[in-house]
């Protein structure tokens, strides 16, 4: 097929967000380097510029284009959004966060933009080869932003334990690829259904091993026990805002293409990978939540509650219905505020020198900080899945999917595992109210997080009050 | 309908709880002001309701409905009926008593203490409103946040363990419960009005399975034999209003959704099921009412006696007649009433003692003659002495058990003779046997604490002289209940809803 392609002006027009972003980052660098006091604009520019990405996908009309390597529907203008919004946070909590780490800001922001573009394109892939450009252009970068702060150990120790577990995960992926294609001839993810049910593949045993192939690389990319083991080391290791972004950034756009494939792509495989991912959801879940219980770090608690998260979010998608779609669609949008949103504030409790990244630095935060302190109570109970905020719509959402899917257990044991989360997140309501403090120092906001800060509360309240378009708009996406 | 009464209840008290935010937080004189009005003038708000009520329908009243989320088929819609009438009114005169008992008792961030307490007042009305179970789910577990964190931060020294459990308690109880919940929307037709909900029948299986994650739910918050050890320690440790929320208005949302869910759409279910919550319900009277017979902690004895006491109400619930259901309900008011004015007293006497231990008091009757006489209705009133209210809903369970299961009744009624020693026992110890060290100086009620008691004084003398007063919001409601747990309402329930 790809020598069939010849260059088609029709064919750019979707690809105007991604090019712009391109061509921002670029430009990011070159005022870096050119201009170099007027650094504190990148961040702002970088909002801009994904803002602009934004507006352009949401105007985009479905189509086609390159011959089917890239998709623009509903579904890829919601995951693309989740996305855009998510590096949108980042840019704004980085913009404080550069006042606790200094890293260089030029490639920080180019790097962030790159990976960005790398997502759009993965929620876009309608190609398996397409995809894989994607993953690595997200990858890549982010793999960069993990060790760019040189001068911490843990930090280095994180990007290169990312970059080879992230290797290996993209070889998996790759030799499940490459035996679909040899199977089915093509690496077209719409075509590749049609030709197993014609082909009558559905019980081929190397058809099956390519599935679990493919399942390890995805689990890998999101976080999902057994894949998970790299995650807390990274996610702590890293400074605290790049964690931020991967826990919703590339965790999002993974589940864009883990969905892609197997919704999408894999159907009538449903019997095969329902079952399994049931397990590892379940699984990741125990993991997530029952380790996260004893952590004295908050940051490495966020991570293990990163990786229960995923394996919320796997609820919907096991399924394997288009209600469960969406409603996975629809939790990892929430996710996102309310995860951006506890990382915002540990990000507020970092000062220069010293990241009190552990859960006594909570300790009488209500004291020093009512409205931080506040925020973080709303974030964390959103988190639990405490109505009325938005989390507990997504994970309703997502319970009732699984359950209208037949997965019953799945759906009592996910609920059990929520209420044993309950015991983390309330831990640092605890410190925050019920301690005395130990240091007085109130909290700087700079402007970036102050409106970080005030979008994910309005995601998190906003959603959970009112989340009927955002329903609405998950289930439109895949009509 | 012009005016949506209920919805007023509810987000009256929430909007009024934010506006404290932005009232300067060191003007802590204003903010309690504040508070108190607010919560005045939503128990002027309940009148209208009581005095519009019409008691001689089943259907709900005041009804309101707005879609909330079409894709899920979610609706924002409110009603009440006999059942949940009296208990909006409890809600809104239990919140302006432990306003006032909390006036010199709370010193540490009062501005978040009074939001959390009209917030969690606004959750509670809308738990006793709602007619969506979805809505009243929300609600449900809305509610503890603001609890949790009334408890935690506002409470005594084992405050963070107590809070901690009552939390995890709740929450996994909720849990199961909303797991039943969307197993009820798939087989209920895709809805989650209770009204619809309650007007299908069910095949027996799937109500057993049904009516279990509803009991998680509900016997947790009751709190029934053997789920119960949340509560003395919450009890205990929960600053005054606290306690007096979580005898007065908490612990009956247990009972209520035994009334509103479990029954009316579980029938088959709960016949069933009849003689294992009978059973429960005599165990937790004796249990609670032996225990408290080994009590040194004075709050903690209450909060068993609470055990005690909702385990007759309980049995009135299951007893499934008419007396019984009476009973239960007007009990459940009559609980609200007597254990939230004992813990008012309570509050009021460890503000000037600080200890709650029994053994540290004696001879109160010489020191604090108008607060001996206040706990001494309050202790008869928990007794169930003729003349107050406590004993007239005893003596309607008690007759409901007596037709429903003889010996429940028997049993159930040594849980009387055993209330009436730890009580009156409890009274000895703390106001006769000789004035105690330290407690020489104890300064009488004052004016405001005399007022905060008198309302529920009032009470307790009228509902015991003139239970009708109550009991005929009741009637039609709750025939038309057991109509439906008896099958025979169900062509009844099909019924188009008023507009």
């Amino acid at each position: 097929m790809i020598s069939t392609v010849t260059v088609n002006w029709a064919d750019v027009g979707p690809i105007l967000p991604e090019l712009l972003l391109i061509s921002i980052g670029v430009l990011l660098i070159g005022l870096d380097l050119f201009s170099p006091r007027q650094r504190q604009i990148l961040p702002w520019l970088t909002v801009v510029g994904c803002l602009t990405a934004l507006a352009m996908i949401m105007g985009s009309r479905p189509s086609i284009s390159f011959g089917g390597m890239f998709l623009t529907d509903g579904f890829s203008v919601f995951f693309k959004s989740i996305c855009l919004v998510g590096v949108i946070l980042t840019t704004l909590m980085s913009e404080h966060f550069r006042r606790i780490i200094a890293m260089p800001q030029g490639e920080y922001y180019s790097l962030l933009v790159f990976s960005a573009v790398g997502m759009l394109i993965m929620a876009s892939a309608g190609d398996l080869m397409v995809l894989y450009l994607g993953l690595e252009l997200m990858a890549l970068p982010v793999y960069a932003l993990v060790g760019l702060h040189k001068k911490e150990n843990r930090t280095s120790e994180a990007a290169i334990k990312y970059f080879l577990m992230g290797g290996f995960a993209s070889a998996l992926l790759l030799f499940g690829m490459s035996l679909v294609y040899g199977l089915t001839g093509t690496t077209d993810i719409g075509r590749i259904g049609e030709l197993i049910n014609s082909l009558h593949l559905t019980n081929n045993p190397a058809l099956l091993a390519a599935l679990s192939l493919l399942l390890a690389g995805f689990c890998f990319k999101v976080a999902v026990a057994p894949f998970h083991l790299w995650t807390p080391d990274v996610y702590e290791g890293a400074p605290t805002v790049v964690t931020a972004f991967m826990s919703v950034g590339p965790k999002v756009a993974g589940f864009a293409i883990f969905s892609r494939v197997l919704f999408f792509g894999l159907p009538q495989l449903h019997d095969h990978w329902g079952p399994v991912l049931a397990v590892l959801a379940l699984l990741t879940m125990a993991v997530g939540n029952i380790t996260a219980l004893c952590q004295q770090s908050l940051k490495r608690m966020l991570a293990y509650s990163a990786i229960a998260h995923a394996g919320y979010a796997l609820l919907g998608l096991l399924a394997g219905t288009t209600e469960g779609i969406s409603a996975t669609m629809t939790y990892l949008f929430i996710y996102m505020f309310m995860n951006m949103g506890a990382f915002a504030i540990l990000m507020l409790l970092a000062t220069p020198g010293q990241p009190h990244e552990s859960i006594e630095d909570c300790k009488g935060l209500a004291a020093r900080s009512p409205i931080a302190a506040a925020l973080m109570l709303v974030f964390l109970f959103s988190l639990t899945g405490i109505p009325p905020t938005a989390g507990f719509i997504g994970k309703f959402y997502l319970l009732k999917a699984a359950f209208a899917a037949g997965y019953t257990m799945t759906v009592v044991g996910a609920v059990l595992f929520s209420a044993i989360s309950a015991y983390f997140y309330l831990r640092v309501v605890r410190y925050m109210y019920m301690t005395d403090p130990q240091q007085n120092s109130t909290l700087q906001y700079s402007p970036g997080m102050i409106v970080a800060l005030g979008l994910c509360l309005i995601g998190v309240v906003g959603l959970g009050l009112f989340p009927g378009s955002l329903l609405d708009w998950a289930a439109r996406a895949l009509l | 309908m012009s005016i949506p009464l209920l919805s007023t209840l509810i987000f009256f008290p929430v909007l009024g709880g934010l506006s404290l935010l932005v009232v300067p937080r060191q003007q802590t004189a204003t903010i309690r002001l504040m508070a108190l009005l607010i919560s005045l003038i939503e128990l002027v708000l309940c009148l209208p309701v009581v005095l519009l009520f019409d008691k001689t329908t089943y259907l709900m009243q005041f009804r309101e409905h707005l879609p909330w989320i079409k894709a899920l088929n979610i609706n924002y819609s409110l009603g009440i009926d006999g059942i949940s009438i009296l208990f909006l009114l409890l809600t809104g005169l239990i919140i302006v008593l432990s306003i006032l008992v909390s006036w010199e008792s709370i010193t540490t961030k009062v501005q978040e203490f009074f939001v959390a307490l009209l917030l969690l007042e606004g959750m509670m009305m809308g738990v006793f409103c709602a007619t969506d179970f979805f809505l009243f789910y929300i609600f449900w577990e809305a509610m503890l946040i603001p609890m949790f964190l009334i408890i935690g931060v506002w409470g005594g020294p084992n405050r963070i363990y107590a809070t901690v459990k009552f939390f995890l308690y709740t929450l996994v109880g909720s849990l199961l419960m909303l797991v039943g919940i969307i197993l009820l929307y798939f087989k209920g037709g895709q809805t989650f009005d209770i009204i619809k909900l309650a007007g299908q029948a069910y095949p027996l299986k799937l109500q057993l399975l049904l009516f279990w994650a509803f009991f998680a739910a509900f016997a947790v918050k009751v709190p029934m034999w053997p789920v119960h050890t949340w509560l003395p320690d919450a009890h205990t440790e929960a600053p005054a209003a606290g306690s007096v929320i979580l005898a007065g208005v908490l612990i009956k949302m247990g009972a209520y959704g035994f009334l509103r869910f479990s029954l009316p759409i579980l029938p088959d279910a709960t016949q069933q099921m009849l003689l294992p919550m009978l059973i429960l319900s005599v165990i937790a009277i004796v249990y609670g009412a032996i225990i408290c017979l080994a009590q040194t902690d004075l709050k903690r004895l209450i909060a068993y006696s609470s055990v005690s006491h909702m385990g007759f109400v309980t049995l009135g619930l299951f007893a499934l007649n008419q007396h019984g259901l009476e009973g239960g309900i007007l009990q459940m008011i009559n609980h609200g009433i007597v254990t939230g004015a004992l813990f008012l007293a309570i509050g009021m006497v460890y503000e000037r003692t600080h200890t709650r231990e029994i053994a540290a008091y004696g001879g109160l009757a010489s020191i604090m003659p108008i607060f001996s006489g206040f706990f001494l209705l309050f202790t008869l009133a928990a007794v169930g002495l003729p003349g107050t209210n406590g004993f007239i809903g005893e003596f309607l369970i008690l007759l409901g058990g007596f037709e429903r299961l003889p010996w429940t009744a028997v049993v159930a009624a040594s849980g009387l003779i055993l209330g009436a020693w730890y009580m009156l026992w409890l009274y000895q110890r703390i106001f006769f046997n000789g004035v105690k060290e330290g407690m020489r100086d104890l300064v009488e009620l004052n004016l405001r604490e005399i007022l905060t008691l008198v309302p529920m004084a009032l009470l307790i003398i009228w509902i015991g002289l003139y239970p009708n007063a109550l009991l005929s919001f009741l009637h039609v409601s709750v025939s038309h209940l057991l109509d439906q747990v008896n099958g025979i309402g169900l062509a009844g329930m099909a019924l188009p809803i008023q507009p």
